[in-house]
């Protein structure tokens, strides 16, 4: 669906860096241990399909709690957020989100330990997909 | 505002098995970035929560916010060791919610 407005005001690097402060909660995001999957190229910003892993054997200890999805030039950066438990078995989820227009996707991962993993991917998008 | 929603999981599955599943609900997913016609901003209304659950036991939930795309789709994935109804819940802003339930043999 399209709108016909004026272009919406974009999430700062201050939004972005704020909500992954918040999510972090202390701890300094890590490489490794999570994958984001996303197109390079989306068509069409309005359905862009993105999926997450995050290596963790998902009992005792060993347990990916949440992952957070932003998207640092959408109007807000909160895309959504996964949470986990022992009966998921896995961690890994897909869903599908808009672009407003390229940008950096970014997931970040918290284990039970309290560390966090981050991982981004650039997006190129064609058509912008926030009504904007 | 949301229609039947759509679920695909096994119908059977051996115990300790982690199964995919996958969900589609129909809503708009109205973002509050748009205008009408006339320039009056669309108010929000989304769909702000999904869960899945297994014999009351949570499984998966997801927070969603105005950046995900109409007609919400989730695929994921549960461990089951029993035979039993996952339910899943979807909860709009309005207050709406919405269930639908499917059961899963395990031998």
């Amino acid at each position: 669906a399209f709108g016909f407005s004026a272009l919406p005001a974009l999430a700062d690097a201050d939004a972005t860096q704020k909500a992954i402060d918040e999510f972090a909660a202390g701890a300094t995001p890590a490489e490794g241990r999570i994958s984001l999957t996303a197109p390079e190229i989306a068509e069409n910003g309005n359905t862009v399909p993105i999926s997450v892993e995050v290596e963790s054997a998902m009992s005792g200890d060993d347990l990916c709690e949440s992952v957070m999805i932003l998207a640092d030039g959408n109007p807000n950066p909160d895309v959504c957020t996964f949470r986990f438990s022992e009966l998921s078995g896995a961690a890994t989820a897909t869903t599908r989100m808009r672009l407003a227009k390229t940008q950096n996707v970014i997931a970040l991962a918290r284990m039970k330990d309290g560390t966090v993993y981050m991982d981004r991917k650039e997006v190129k998008v064609t058509i912008g997909g926030c009504g904007g | 505002m949301a229609s039947k929603p759509r679920i695909k999981l096994p119908k059977k599955a051996s115990a300790g098995e982690v199964i995919t599943i996958k969900t589609l609900i129909s809503h708009e997913m109205e973002s509050g970035q748009r205008k009408d016609k006339d320039g009056n901003a669309i108010p929000r209304q989304i769909i702000n929560k999904f869960t899945c659950a297994f014999e009351g036991a949570t499984v998966f939930e997801c927070d969603l916010d105005p950046a995900i795309s109409a007609n919400p789709f989730f695929e994921f994935t549960a461990k089951v060791n029993e035979s039993g109804t996952f339910k899943f819940t979807w909860v709009d802003d309005d207050g709406s919610v919405y269930e639908a339930e499917q059961a899963i043999e395990v031998a």
